[in-house]
Formats: structure tokens, C-alpha cells, sequence
């Protein structure tokens, strides 16, 4: 995606390649991120999203492409601003607060271009705004997990930077607390008006925080747009599993049309083309089998019940299409919300929620839906 | 939109031309690399007559006596050390937490003051042998121990140098896994056997690391072998140097001996893997404790009280009383110059190094590039050079340095400048930066190591430059480090002894040389007040590695909120 030109570009890199002796970490990306936006970065371990970061922030010496600040190039070929004349707020996967400080000097550390007396007024505020006041002589050592994460972020944005970055952030935290700090980060990312590029493996996490999200794997952005638009119009067999577990068949194009148990999905790809069809869990509807009349319906097959697990929000329930589909083995999940009463050995209607069925071209590096 | 964009504005030039921080990787580590690549040179120059006199004549007994001594004090080191070690570790017996640290205590002693002290000691004229003729067990001319000798010399360097393996050794034992030891006990074998089949061989690393150590400091030795008379490579170079008046020679013999320390780099580098000198702390493995009963129970407390004794309880009391006898008499204005000199040597040879250190240490962490880095790793061979080798490799360079200088002052000038760098405060100073810079290299290097790298990036998106970060960041979380690393570079000048003898100025005296001096004009009683000196100097380190070894014990971890 080439970058926009908006006049409230914040930051943009442009055409960026990144080496590490043979290992190629970023090819060719480029990506904008405007003021008052949250972009998510988000891809398996080792996709470059870090190094992008980095890039941004100036702590990786640029190798080839550009990087501007506002309209201000920042890093290009024969120009490198050092990480300290950029302007930007980070905030670190270990927090990185300084050990030998107090939270107050932790967050006065980056006002030194305020005057003496303003200071510790704008330190205070920063500190009540993110309500950790009562913090503010305590050092980081005494502080729990999620408090040094407030003071990381207080830190970082007390200067009022006009880009913010964070790397993995959360990733420190136990899943309840790291619930609640994400909803205080995103009020405080929003408030602050600054733009935010932020990495993460975890694509829940993603779709929390994100305006829009640049999906990345090796080296290169796969995708990049709003979460419903990765969400709903995956546009690779990786997007489409990146997000959600994925029920998964193979077929070959016939006639504009793949077969499934189901029925037959309409493709575009060329006649032949040997495919695989991602379903997502809770695009697989369940109802009594015996209720309805076994009318023709689209899309509706019937299965039985291996196994019915309730995961808390939703049920988790494992079908055996193989005795209507003629395969040998097919197993499948769907997911439905609430808890259901369905029991093993059960007969159920399956009806498939065709919007949510994604049909790609199988290739071996496409077929793996690597998750980070 | 809060955020306004800033002015169109593309600053050239940013990438400084001259990239400051490999500079000073590079100034700070390739001078003090010159001694050692100075002497490796004269190993292609032309070899004169007097190495063939010297081949014909002394040197197979230098090689003989190096390695006998080698080979002695090796196995002397290796049985002490990781007994001790294994007994400390693994068994229960009275006053084994004392002995956890007083087994370190003989490292406070250097061993030319042990030499000097059992001399006094065991001498016609000595208490032991006075004491055995009063009882009538001995006849004045009867046989009797004979210390200055290479037995003696092997006896003395073992039991002041085995501490190197105790520590390694012990580290190791305490990291390794107690099921196995616990498993080859279900399996029905016993200590012994646990200890010969699982934990020998799982320590080995650390073994051989710390025989490497404690080898390298026998190739250094100086002041014991020369007042035993035991010819060495070491005081060959020393007579070469002063007596035959050949420098060439005696950097010949130095390359010969440098090929000995770096045998010892290579062993030591080979074995050390993951073993390390401190024992990093943190986790409390139970150990086996085993509870011994009547003999063992002495037999334990026995072989560690043996070496803490020798090695430090007795040579320390008779330095003591000595002391005291001859202190009115030695304690004089002349004596508190010998202390000023020596304090001042130590605290500025202290302080550069550490800085040196320290510089090198932040510059590489800023610009690890693999020429700074490959400079860093030649700096740091200096530890493994003996004094003497180091003290050569001074002198030559400044020498030559002095005479083109004044050669071309007289021709250009006419003016002599005589000698400006040689056997000066100076070059003495600078002899030590390339002996000690890998031990203040080594502390500064592990201090920044446990400081993780998003501290760096946090300081610099916060709006601070490398050089005010290392200001505001690094040094006050490395404090502790470049103290410590200072003080074992203060403790071990404070000891040394050949460097110091071979390029100190004229009448300069510090109270390792004097201690030297007075032993060598058989005043050993006199020896006695500046000998104990250093070794109260001697006991910082002590105390610094024992409570490091005290941090692996419960009740000292550090509340973490992480």
C-alpha cells in the first residue's frame, strides 16, 4: 500500500528493507500512520514488526527507504536523526523504567526541555491523569507489574510526543489485569492525540486496540486495514487464520465452484486451481437435526456430535461430518455462543454462513496458518 | 489534532563523518594491546648471540623448572581446591559456613610474602627448628626441610593459589543438578561414588577453568621463585633484562613465556562455557548436606582447616608479631613515603583503568562493531601476560620512542630531550592499564550486561544523547561494578611486584618493592610491617567475592516487582 499523503500524515515509512547478516527482517514496506490513529502491528515472531518499530523510533540504523516525521525526513539514505532528536514516546515490552529512580524522576526524565518549575507540575499531572499519584515517590521495584506498565506509559507520553510507539506493551501482564490496562492505554493513546503505532503478537489484543491494523510476515505487510476488513475479506488464507482457529478443506475448481459438504462455494479462480476453504468456527450455525424437515436449504448438511465443551463465553463443539459427506474422515468445529445442550453421539443440522467461508488458492507456503 | 506538523525541514549530514563512539573503542583498547603485540614482534626479530648462550646454557633449566612448577602447583591446586570445595559444599560439619569464606582467605596473601614468612619461620635460625633443637629431636646440621627449593616453591604457590579452583569449582557443584546427585543415591551408590561418577565430571569446566587461573598467576610469579632460587622463564627475563643488559633477549624469552599464558587463555576459554567466577546467585538449590559422623567429621573439618591455616592463619600471625617487634624501628617518615607511593600508584592506576574500562566497555555496547569489538578482546589478553612480559613490552616501545625523539631534537634543535616516558611515573602506570585492563574490563562488561538494552532505547526516545545517558543511566545502576572492578585493579597493584621492579623511576620505592628488598637483604623480620600492609589491602577482595557467594543464600534475594 503506497503511503497517503494526508496533511496529518504522522508517520510514514516508505519502501523500508532491513537486513541482519543473511536474514532478511523487513522487504519493502511502507505504511502510514496518522495523528490521532492507532495502528496495530501484528504477525507471528519474527515478522519485522519489531525492527519496523525501531526504524521508527530511530534505534536501528536505517538501510535502505525513508522515514518522515510529520513532513520532516527523518531517515533516508544519507541522513540518520538520532532516536533522542525525534521526538517520539516508547514504551517497552520490560517497561524499562529506571531502577534507580522514583516514578516522579522516572517521568521528569523526558521534560527536561520544559523549564525547571514546570517540570514537576506536568509530571504530577501526567500522574494523576493515569491515577498513580500516590505512587509518585515509590521506585519501580516496589511497583506490581501493572503499575510499572502506567508508569511506562506516563513516562512516554508526558512529553506530549507526536508519535507514540509500543512494543508488546501487555505482554508482561496476567490476562485479567491486562484487560483493564488495555482499556486505560487506549483512553489514554485516544486522549493524548498522538499517533500510535503499536506491536503485538496476539491479534484479540490487535482488534482491541487498533483504528486499523497492518497484518506482517516475513518481512512484508500482508495485509493492512481496518480490523472488520481483515476480519471479513481476509485477503490471504494467512489473514484469514491469523484471527480466529479455522475449520479447513481442500477441493479443486469446478465449473466457478468449489464442493464442499455443504454445498458448492462460487470462486473466481481459474478452473483447476487446486483450493482450500477456511470456515471460520461460528460460521458453522447448529440446530436440532430432528426440528426441521430435511428441506432443500442452502448450505445445510447434517453431523454428529464428537464432543461439546463449554469455553466460558462460548461452546466449543466438535462435529463428524463424515457419514453425509462421503469423506473418510472429516472433522470440524463450530463455535456458537452461550452454552448448548448438545451431547456426544448427537444428530445436528449444520448450516454454513457462506460470508464467512473463505475460499484461496492452495500453495504450500499459504496452507500454514501460522500462529504468533 | 493536537500534533502540529513541524516545518519542512531535511537535515544533511546527521551521520556524523567521524563516528566518535568507535573512536573511543578503538583509542581506549589498541594501546593497551601495544605491550603484548610488541613482544609477540620480537618473536621475528633476529635472534643474537646471547639467546644462543642462553640456550646452551640456562635456558632448558628455565623450561624445566616452569614446567615442574606448572605441573606441581597444578596438581597441588586441583587436589586442595576441589576437595575443599566438595567437602564445603556437600557435607555437614562444624564450622562449615565459616569455611565457606576463610577458605578464600590464603587469595589476601601474596605469595612471595608466604615465601619470605615460612623462610623466617622454617630456617636454621627460625622458630620451628629452634624449637625442635630444644626438645633434642634435632642436631644443628641435621637434614632438614628445605624450603628455598622447588618443592618449597610448588608448597607455596599451591597453597596461596588453590582459591582459584575452591571458587570455580564450588560455583559449579552449587549450579549443577542435586537430583542427579539424589538419583545416583536412590540407585543405591553412596557419596563417594556420587561424587566420582556425577559430580567431578559435571564440574570439570569450572575445574579446569580455575587451574587455568591459578596457572597463569604461577607463570607471574616472581618474587617466590626468585628468593627460593628457582630459575624461571619469569626471573630470566628479570636477569636478562637487568644483569645482561639485553632487551631483545629478554623479549625473546617473554614471547617464549607468552606462549605459555596463552596455552592457559586458550584452556582457560576452552573450559569455561557457562562456568563463571562469582557464583551468579539467585536460586537456592537444597543441597545434599551429607552428615558425617566421628572421623569423617574430622577428616572434613581437617582438610579445610589445613590450607586456611597454611595459606593464611600461620604466615598471617607471624607477620603480626613480627610487625610488631619491628614496627618503631621500620615505621618511619621514609616508610609513610613507601605507603603514599604505593596508595597513589594504586588509586590512580585504580581510576584510569577502571575509566579506560568503563569507556571502552559503554563504547561497545553503543557500537558493537567487530573491529572495536576484536580490539577489546586483544586489550583484554594482557591478564594472562606475567608482569615481567608486560613490564618488557613497556619498556622497549617507550625507549625507542625516547631515542627517536631526541635523535631528531638534536638534529632538528640541537636539544637533547633525554628520556621522557621511560622509568617514569607514567610508563609505570600505563604497565599497569595493559596488566589489570581486562580485570576492570571484565566488572565494568557484567555490570552493563545486566542493564538491558531497553534502557538505552528509553533514554535516547526520552530525549537524551549515548553520552548523558551514560551519565544519567549507566553510571548510577554500574556503580557497584566500576567500584568493584576498581578495587581489584587497587588490590592488585598494591601486590605487584616484577613490572613495578623493572620500570619504576629511580629510588622510587612502594612496599611491595620494599617488602621485596628487605627479604631479599634477609631482614624478614623488618619485611614484616610492609608485607602486612598489602595483605590487609589483600583482604577487600576477599570480602567482596565471599558475599557473593553470601547472595546465593535464601533470605538475600531482592523484592522484584517484575
Amino acid at each position: 500500500m503506497a503511503p497517503e499523503s494526508l496533511p496529518d500524515d504522522a508517520l510514514t515509512l516508505e519502501a523500508v528493507s532491513h537486513g541482519f547478516g543473511a536474514v532478511r527482517a523487513l522487504d519493502d514496506v511502507s505504511l502510514t500512520v496518522r495523528t490521532g490513529e492507532v495502528l496495530c502491528l501484528v504477525g507471528p515472531s519474527g515478522c519485522g514488526k519489531t525492527t519496523l518499530l525501531r526504524l521508527a523510533a530511530g534505534l536501528e540504523a536505517i538501510q535502505k527507504g525513508r522515514v518522515h516525521i510529520g513532513s520532516r525526513v527523518v531517515a533516508c539514505a544519507d541522513l540518520d536523526i538520532a532516536p533522542e532528536r525525534r521526538g517520539v514516546g516508547m514504551v517497552f515490552q520490560d517497561y524499562a523504567l529506571f531502577p534507580h529512580l522514583t516514578v516522579t524522576e522516572n517521568v521528569i526524565f523526558g521534560l527536561h526541555r520544559l523549564a525547571f518549575a514546570e517540570r514537576r507540575a506536568r509530571a504530577r499531572e501526567v500522574l494523576v491523569q493515569f491515577g498513580i499519584a500516590e505512587l509518585a515517590d515509590a521506585y519501580p521495584h516496589m511497583l506490581s507489574g501493572g503499575e510499572q506498565q502506567r508508569v511506562a506509559l506516563a513516562r512516554a507520553l508526558a512529553p506530549k510526543p507526536h508519535i507514540v510507539l509500543l512494543d508488546e506493551p501487555f505482554s508482561g501482564l496476567d490476562s485479567r489485569l491486562r484487560d483493564r490496562v488495555r482499556d486505560e492505554t487506549l483512553h489514554a493513546l485516544k486522549a493524548s492525540g498522538a499517533a500510535t503505532l503499536m506491536v503485538t503478537h496476539d491479534p484479540e489484543e490487535a482488534m482491541f486496540m487498533a483504528d486499523r491494523i497492518a497484518l506482517m510476515r516475513a518481512g512484508r505487510i500482508e495485509q493492512i486495514g481496518r480490523p472488520v476488513a481483515l476480519y471479513f475479506q481476509p485477503a490471504t488464507a494467512f489473514a484469514a487464520a491469523f484471527f480466529s482457529d479455522m475449520n479447513r478443506l481442500e477441493g479443486v475448481v469446478r465449473d466457478g465452484r468449489v464442493s464442499t459438504p455443504f454445498g458448492a462455494l462460487e470462486t473466481r479462480l481459474a478452473e483447476g486451481t487446486p483450493v482450500e476453504v477456511l470456515i471460520r468456527p461460528e460460521a458453522l450455525h447448529l440446530a436440532w437435526a430432528p426440528e426441521e424437515e430435511q428441506t432443500e436449504k442452502h448450505y445445510r448438511t447434517v453431523a454428529r456430535v464428537l464432543a461439546a465443551r463449554l469455553l466460558g463465553r462460548s461452546t466449543l463443539i466438535h462435529l463428524d461430518l463424515s457419514q453425509h459427506s462421503g469423506a473418510a474422515h472429516l472433522h470440524l468445529h463450530s463455535r456458537v455462543p452461550k452454552h448448548v445442550a448438545f451431547g456426544e453421539g448427537d444428530e445436528v443440522a449444520v448450516t454454513l454462513d457462506v460470508s464467512q467461508a473463505f475460499v484461496f488458492a492452495r500453495s504450500d507456503a499459504a496452507t500454514d496458518p501460522v500462529r504468533g | 489534532m493536537t500534533a502540529a506538523p513541524a516545518p519542512m525541514r531535511i537535515v544533511r549530514g546527521e551521520r556524523r563523518r567521524i563516528d566518535v563512539w568507535l573512536l573511543v573503542a578503538l583509542l581506549g583498547a589498541v594501546p593497551v594491546s601495544v605491550p603484548a603485540l610488541v613482544i609477540l614482534g620480537y618473536l621475528f626479530a633476529p635472534y643474537g648471540d646471547i639467546w644462543h648462550h642462553l640456550a646452551q646454557t640456562v635456558l632448558p633449566r628455565y623450561v624445566l623448572n616452569t614446567v615442574s612448577l606448572l605441573v606441581g602447583v597444578g596438581a597441588a591446586v586441583l587436589v586442595t581446591g576441589v576437595a575443599t570445595a566438595w567437602v564445603v559444599t556437600m557435607c555437614e560439619f562444624p564450622l562449615r559456613r565459616a569455611f565457606e569464606w576463610a577458605l578464600l582467605l590464603p587469595l589476601a596473601m601474596p605469595a612471595y610474602v608466604v615465601a619470605y614468612t615460612y623462610t623466617g619461620l622454617l630456617d636454621v635460625a627460625g622458630p620451628v627448628q629452634g624449637t625442635l633443637r630444644e626438645w633434642g629431636v634435632l642436631s644443628p646440621g641435621d637434614w632438614f626441610l628445605p624450603i628455598r627449593s622447588l618443592g618449597g616453591a610448588v608448597a607455596v604457590l599451591g597453597v596461596v593459589l588453590y582459591p582459584y579452583v575452591y571458587l570455580l569449582a564450588r560455583a559449579a557443584f552449587l549450579q549443577q543438578s542435586v537430583a542427579a546427585l539424589e538419583v545416583s543415591r536412590t540407585l543405591g551408590r553412596g557419596p563417594w561414588h556420587g561424587f566420582l561418577h556425577v559430580g567431578l565430571p559435571l564440574a570439570r569446566p569450572g575445574i579446569a577453568a580455575g587451574l587455568a587461573l591459578a596457572l597463569m598467576e604461577v607463570i607471574n610469579d616472581f618474587g617466590t621463585v626468585q628468593y627460593f632460587a628457582v630459575d624461571t622463564f619469569t626471573t630470566g627475563i628479570y636477569r636478562t633484562w637487568l644483569a645482561l643488559g639485553s632487551p631483545s633477549t629478554a623479549a625473546q624469552l617473554s614471547a617464549a613465556l607468552m606462549a605459555f599464558a596463552l596455552a592457559l587463555v586458550v584452556m582457560e576459554r576452552l573450559s569455561r562455557g557457562g562456568a563463571r567466577f562469582h557464583h551468579t546467585g539467585g536460586r537456592y538449590q537444597r543441597l545434599p548436606g551429607y552428615r558425617l559422623r566421628g572421623a569423617g567429621k574430622a577428616a572434613a573439618f581437617a582438610v579445610c582447616a589445613l590450607p586456611v591455616l597454611v595459606g593464611f592463619a600461620i604466615p598471617a600471625c607471624a607477620l603480626a608479631i613480627w610487625a610488631a617487634e619491628t614496627a618503631s624501628q621500620v615505621a618511619d617518615a621514609r616508610f609513610r613515603g613507601y605507603v603514599m607511593n604505593s596508595l597513589v600508584l594504586a588509586t590512580s592506576a585504580a581510576a584510569l583503568t577502571t575509566a579506560l574500562a568503563l569507556a571502552v566497555g559503554y563504547a561497545l555496547r553503543v557500537r558493537p562493531r567487530p573491529m572495536a569489538v576484536a580490539a577489546a578482546r586483544l586489550a583484554t589478553a594482557g591478564y594472562a601476560l606475567p608482569g615481567a612480559v608486560i613490564a618488557v613490552g613497556v619498556m622497549l616501545p617507550f625507549a625507542q620512542f625516547d631515542n627517536a625523539l631526541d635523535g631528531w631534537m638534536r638534529a632538528r634543535f640541537g636539544l637533547s630531550t633525554g628520556l621522557i616516558l621511560s622509568g617514569t611515573i607514567a610508563a609505570v602506570l600505563f604497565a599497569y592499564m595493559a596488566r589489570f585492563f581486562a580485570a576492570a574490563f571484565n566488572g565494568v562488561e557484567a555490570g552493563l550486561a545486566k542493564i538491558t538494552t531497553s534502557m538505552d532505547a528509553a533514554a535516547r526516545t526520552l530525549g537524551l544523547g549515548p553520552g548523558r545517558s551514560l551519565a544519567r543511566v549507566h553510571l548510577p545502576m554500574l556503580w557497584s561494578s566500576v567500584l568493584t572492578a576498581g578495587m581489584i585493579v587497587f588490590v592488585d597493584v598494591m601486590k605487584e611486584l616484577p613490572a613495578t621492579l623493572i620500570i619504576r623511576p629511580f629510588n622510587f620505592d612502594t612496599l611491595a618493592v620494599r617488602t621485596f628488598e628487605m627479604a631479599s637483604d634477609e631482614q624478614l623480620h623488618m619485611a614484616a610491617v610492609p608485607a602486612l600492609a598489602i595483605v590487609c589491602a589483600g583482604i577487600l577482595p576477599v570480602i567482596v567475592i565471599s558475599r557473593g557467594i553470601g547472595r546465593g543464600r535464601p533470605g538475600h534475594g531482592a523484592a522484584s516487582g517484575a
